[in-house]
């Protein structure tokens, strides 16, 4: 019964509402760049695929993206595994979850959730939080538990909050990450590999996407066709009624 | 109704026409249906091309991979079990190797690409079993003829050790050897034919 | 060649009505010449259901009705099969385009009174058809077993259980479990792919057998059978249905299909109306999303269900409301005591409830994507309003709107000032 009453609080709830509403930058990714994808794929396999898996995503199918078999078995397969099989991860889901809190999400369709945008910001928006088990927060995601793995290529931001007042004299507090210690990237070279991974991970969630926007024009043009020697079928039979 | 003349020949050029379009149309629809039952890519990758280490079988010996599902025996057959396979045309149904199950490269005497090295599928051509080796001769319960080859458990056809069937046995064709080739000396690729082959 | 083929239907036709059902349904049934835009969507609502039934009929062969397999087998059918994305995102595409057809159809029916005497049952195994088609979109919501299916299905399920009494345990045999889980799935999946098409089947074909029994209606709202040749005794303002109607039709397929196409090619989410971002989170029974909305042609509903306010500490009444939303649509035929069907004819006040129900049904459907607070509150001081939520309020008066459209039906169809009918179709 408490249940019940837990879910109509739910239903009925007035106020529930997303996350507070972050500030998305615009990842700029561009699906037909395929260096870009390749080097997406790259940071894909090597940083984001030692704990978190892509259990819909076959290795062959980076060929989609200009690879051969041959290139993604010398620099994409580490442990043996087969071109045709997934993107599984060797982490058992109860370790992670003792480390983590929770299992770190599979990462087949998350630019579908997520939206590119948001992983853009996530994956930039890192800061250092001495208050976090991991050390690390995140301005897209707040208390995040995953901790910063591009922390060595980004270096360490920290969060600086300012109080400043308006024209009328309210108080107006805004939030800007700063890079404390460097990375072994410049900033420009670090959101660059970012907006790469993202536009990879949207490839990844949909790795169809692009033959059907090509298909679409093809069978509109077709209906279109169709639909003008119908029109003229029609107009040809009702010339007896009018 | 009909107050004006109807051209027939106009409508039926545009039934025609609409028909011709639909029906292009319909089957442009169907193609992708019809496609959707093919074999998906993991089943394409469950059935892609295994590769195997050969280097370490003992002459004499045998090991079993899986390749779609299906048992495939490689035989590292010695010295004494290559003399057999020449001397036992006579009991066999199709020692010439007519019927066609293997492919061209290897129709020749010892049935394979190295003449040591014995690959099939381990699937009775009768009802599909899966034999059992009995690689020596003489070996128990074979009789004192026997020289060294397969048994099926199941209606006791008899296979000699280049998967040829021996006469008298319930399955009627040879044992199937599947597409291979050679990556390197120990390496075997079961499921495809070699480039240019 | 001719000869033959006359042979081989009179072959048949000695055993099957073959060429008496061609004339009684198509060359040889009279319907109205003045049919317009509106009637269009009959046939395309055939259209859509057979889409949906062949795209599901595939869909079947690779999806897994089972809490631990169910999410990536639909992503297998994206990825894995050939061609899966364009049997899904049809699918897909294809329920929400069947609302849209439905809902125009509806519409059509009130605007030129096709309930009316003598297609009462016409519009009763309509209504039954459109109970029908929510059961199998609900049912169907939950097979992606993503996060938006699990909890839609968990609020659904849980309105059965404000039923007094009995509720909780219906709810619990509902899901066969005491939360939405892998016996939940299995028995939505039976009744989505083959219990529910079933009826909506056979509830198809008797719409069409007592259509074609009476007649279909027109834009006048005029009975075409009053005026027949005297000689033919065929209805002077109507025309066989094929092939004036079915090369009609046919353009009406070509234009969907163009909106079909462009909306599964290029937009198949319809920015998250259709597919939803949260539905590409598996099942998570522990989490809930911030925010959960019905699916756009559920929202008019929901927004009636979350605008009534409890009663004695029960949700019931909201539901009532809710199910009342939709049932009361059966009760048209015997609420319209207008002498004329047609809107052409009808006076001012009809027009303005319909108007008036239109744009409630509209902006109740948009509220009911969107969480209450969507217009923030009224200020502390507004008298009686103050602090409560604008869209609750908002919500709640066109609740009223709603069904006062349809209770005060019998009082201003007789009091409305209607035109002549001319004898004859128009137009």
């Amino acid at each position: 019964m408490k249940k019940l009453l837990f879910m109509f609080g739910l239903l009925l709830s007035l106020t529930v509402q997303a996350n507070e509403d972050v500030h998305l930058d615009k990842a700029p990714i561009n699906p037909s760049n395929l260096p870009s994808l390749q080097r997406g794929a790259k940071v894909f396999v090597n940083y984001c695929l030692n704990c978190h898996s892509a259990t819909s995503m076959r290795y062959n199918r980076l060929k989609d993206i200009g690879l051969t078999d041959e290139q993604i078995k010398a620099n994409l397969l580490f442990a043996g595994e087969k071109v045709g099989e997934t993107m599984q991860v060797g982490m058992k889901p109860r370790d992670a979850k003792a480390w983590f809190g929770a299992p770190p999400p599979d990462l087949s369709v998350i630019a579908r959730s997520r939206t590119p945008d948001w992983l853009y910001t996530y994956l930039r928006g890192f800061y250092r939080d001495e208050t976090r088990p991991t050390g690390w927060n995140n301005v897209a995601f707040a208390n995040v538990g995953m901790p910063h793995a591009l922390w060595e290529l980004q270096g360490e931001q920290h969060l600086q909050v300012q109080e400043t007042k308006d024209i009328e004299g309210n108080a107006v507090v805004s939030h800007h990450l700063v890079l404390a210690k460097p990375g072994k990237m410049a900033p420009a070279e670090y959101d660059a590999m970012v907006a790469d991974l993202v536009n990879y991970l949207t490839f990844m969630a949909e790795p169809a996407k692009s033959k059907r926007l090509q298909l679409g024009i093809i069978v509109l043009l077709a209906l279109a066709f169709f639909f003008m020697i119908a029109f003229a079928l029609k107009k040809e039979f009702w010339k007896d009624v009018h | 109704m009909a107050n004006q003349e109807v051209d027939h020949s106009k409508r039926r050029f545009l039934i025609a026409a609409t028909a011709v379009a639909g029906g292009a149309a319909t089957v442009a629809v169907a193609a992708p249906f019809v496609m959707s039952m093919l074999p998906s890519e993991r089943a394409k990758a469950a059935g892609a091309p295994v590769e195997v280490d050969i280097g370490k079988i003992e002459p004499g010996s045998m090991i079993t991979v899986e390749w779609r599902g299906k048992p495939v025996w490689i035989v590292n057959r010695n010295q004494e079990m290559l003399d057999q396979l020449g001397k036992i045309d006579d009991k066999l149904s199709d020692p010439k190797l007519e019927v066609p199950q293997q492919p061209v490269y290897t129709k020749n005497a010892t049935r394979s690409i190295k003449p040591n090295l014995m690959v099939v599928v381990g699937i009775c051509t009768h009802l599909g079993c899966s034999p059992s080796s009995k690689l020596k001769q003489g070996e128990d319960g074979m009789g004192s003829d026997w020289p060294g080859g397969f048994f099926c458990p199941c209606h006791g056809s008899k296979f000699d050790l280049a998967g040829r069937v021996f006469k008298g046995s319930p399955a009627p064709i040879n044992l199937e050897v599947p597409p291979h080739h050679y990556l390197s000396d120990a390496r075997l690729l079961i499921g495809e034919d070699a480039k240019g082959a | 060649m001719n000869k033959y083929l006359t042979c081989a239907l009179n072959w048949v036709d000695e055993r099957f009505p073959l060429t008496a059902n061609w004339k009684a349904h198509l060359s040889e049934y009279y319907a109205p010449k003045n049919f317009n835009f509106w009637y269009y969507f009959g046939s395309l609502a055939m259209l859509v259901l057979v889409l949906q039934i062949v795209t599901g009929i595939f869909l079947t062969m690779h999806y897994k009705p089972d809490a631990a397999l169910a999410f990536a087998s639909v992503e297998y059918i994206m990825r894995d099969v050939s061609w899966g994305w364009l049997i899904r995102y049809m699918h897909s595409t294809g329920a929400s385009m069947f609302f849209v057809v439905v809902y125009l159809h509806m519409f059509r029916g009130l605007l030129y009174g096709s309930y009316r005497n003598p297609r009462e049952l016409i519009w009763l195994f309509g209504v039954a058809i459109f109970l029908c088609l929510m059961g199998e979109a609900f049912f169907g919501y939950l097979l992606p077993w993503g996060q938006m299916s699990y909890w839609g299905a968990q609020v659904i399920v849980n309105l059965f259980a404000t039923i007094p009494f009995v509720g909780p345990d219906v709810a619990e045999w509902l899901r066969g479990d005491y939360l939405v889980s892998d016996a939940t799935l299995n028995r939505f999946f039976a009744f989505h792919v083959i219990a529910l098409p079933l009826v909506l089947l056979g509830l198809v074909a008797a719409h069409i057998i007592a259509l074609h029994e009476v007649g279909s209606n027109n834009p006048d709202g005029i009975e075409i059978k009053k005026n027949k040749d005297p000689v033919t005794g065929i209805p002077l303002d109507g025309i066989p249905f094929h092939p004036y109607y079915t090369v009609k039709d046919i353009v009406g397929v070509a234009v969907f299909l163009i909106v079909f196409s462009a909306i599964v090619f290029f937009a198949p989410e319809m920015g998250g109306y259709f597919l939803e971002a949260n539905n590409f989170v598996p099942a998570d029974p522990l989490k809930t999303p911030a925010h959960i909305a019905p699916v756009w042609y559920f929202t008019p509903y929901y927004s009636i269900l979350r605008a009534v306010p409890p009663l004695f500490n029960s949700q019931f009444p909201g539901v009532v409301a809710m199910g009342l939303s939709v049932m009361i649509f059966a009760a048209l035929p015997w609420l319209d005591k207008s002498p004329v069907k047609s809107i052409r004819y009808r006076g001012a006040q009809y027009k303005g409830w319909l108007a008036a129900f239109v744009v409630s049904f509209l902006i109740l459907g948009y509220l009911g994507t969107e969480p209450s607070n969507v217009w923030g509150q009224f200020g502390a001081n507004v008298p009686l309003l103050g602090g409560a939520d604008r869209a609750t309020v908002v919500a709640r008066m066109l609740t009223v709107v709603y069904f006062l459209f349809f209770a005060l039906m019998p009082w201003y169809t007789k009091r409305d000032k209607t035109k002549p009918v001319p004898e004859r179709v128009t137009g």
